[in-house]
């Protein structure tokens, strides 16, 4: 069982780096907050992180095994169709995630 | 009190997302063997939602603090590009500088990145920061006290958080409706996650930043 002291040390290492990483580039950036470079890629890059971060959280679906993806592939489907729709954010994920939760649930049991 | 209300609001989805995931990581600090606490000092210290997984399996295999130092590294870098886009030069004071770009999660990231965004004031992003914090902690907390327990047959719940990314990705894209921007984007995430795996998002970031230097680099060239 880890010890107490190497839990604290362990919880230190990680916010500090955490910390450094999300405050540092502000810092760096400041001197070129009105170059226009940096204005573009502020409009710009928000649409790339969210496909990152989208794509991280799919990263383990199994597309060549059984249920191949497809509650997946749906869900997505419902979110997106049903957010250009009504654009209510949380209807959009509480919809998506229960045709998700309920196909796969069923695929499972 | 305008502005508190407003960002409980703007935060709701948000919430809807954390508690699924949260309540999953609670789980598992329970059944690590860990003091249930320790799932709270994590959620609220760290606050960084996929590191904390990644370093509940590291302490538990005892592992050393270089290794848990350069995890941390690896999974937090895509925060580096944030700085582009939230608005830090709203929240005045250092204080409330030190609290905002410690709570910058992906998850307020995304939430300040939409066009709706542009008009909060300072409190309204703080407000929006510190509700964050308060669904991740109090899900994780509920999760490894057991007293929110998912019934075992239920699977899938952590689709909220891919849910949650894709609905803000959408309300980001309408900002601008740059149609090849948003289709090289995909095609960027997508390859940073065929190449590098472990590391998609810095791929994948990396990629996508390449592309918009020399988008950029190629219309100043036109427009000289």
């Amino acid at each position: 069982m880890p010890e107490p002291g190497y839990l604290l040390a362990a919880v230190a290492v990680s916010a500090a780096i955490t910390w450094t990483l999300r405050a540092l580039p502000f810092a760096l950036l400041a001197p070129l907050r009105r170059s226009p470079l940096v204005a573009h890629l502020g409009a710009t890059t928000p649409v790339g992180v969210m496909a990152v971060l989208v794509a991280h959280t799919l990263r383990d679906v199994p597309l060549t095994a059984p249920s191949y993806g497809v509650p997946t592939a749906v869900a997505l489907a419902v979110t997106v169709g049903l957010h250009l729709w009504r654009r209510d954010i949380v209807l959009s994920i509480v919809a998506g995630t229960a045709v998700h939760v309920v196909l796969l649930s069923g695929v499972a049991g | 009190m305008h502005d508190v209300r407003a960002a409980a609001r703007d935060s709701l989805a948000v919430g809807v997302a954390a508690a699924a995931m949260g309540v999953a990581f609670g789980v598992l600090v329970g059944q690590s063997g860990l003091a249930w606490w320790w799932a709270t000092v994590f959620a609220s210290v760290i606050f960084a939602g996929s590191l904390e997984f990644v370093l509940l399996g590291l302490v538990t295999a005892l592992a050393p603090l270089g290794q848990i130092a350069a995890a941390a590294l690896v999974v937090n870098s895509r925060h580096v590009f944030y700085a582009l886009s939230f608005p830090l030069h709203r929240v005045r004071g250092p204080l409330a500088k030190a609290y905002s770009t410690f709570a910058l999660t992906d998850e307020a990231y995304a939430l300040t990145a939409t066009p709706a965004a542009r008009g909060w004031s300072r409190r309204r992003i703080l407000a929006v920061q510190a509700f964050v914090q308060l669904y991740w902690v109090g899900s994780v907390t509920l999760g490894a006290l057991g007293g929110v327990l998912v019934p075992a047959g239920v699977v899938g719940l952590d689709f909220a958080v891919t849910a949650l990314f894709v609905v803000l990705g959408i309300d980001a894209f309408r900002a601008r409706r740059d149609v090849p921007n948003a289709l090289v984007a995909v095609g960027c995430a997508v390859l940073g996650v065929v190449l590098a795996d472990a590391r998609s998002m810095l791929a994948g970031m990396g990629l996508f930043t390449a592309y918009l230097l020399v988008r950029h680099a190629v219309a100043g060239g036109r427009r000289a």
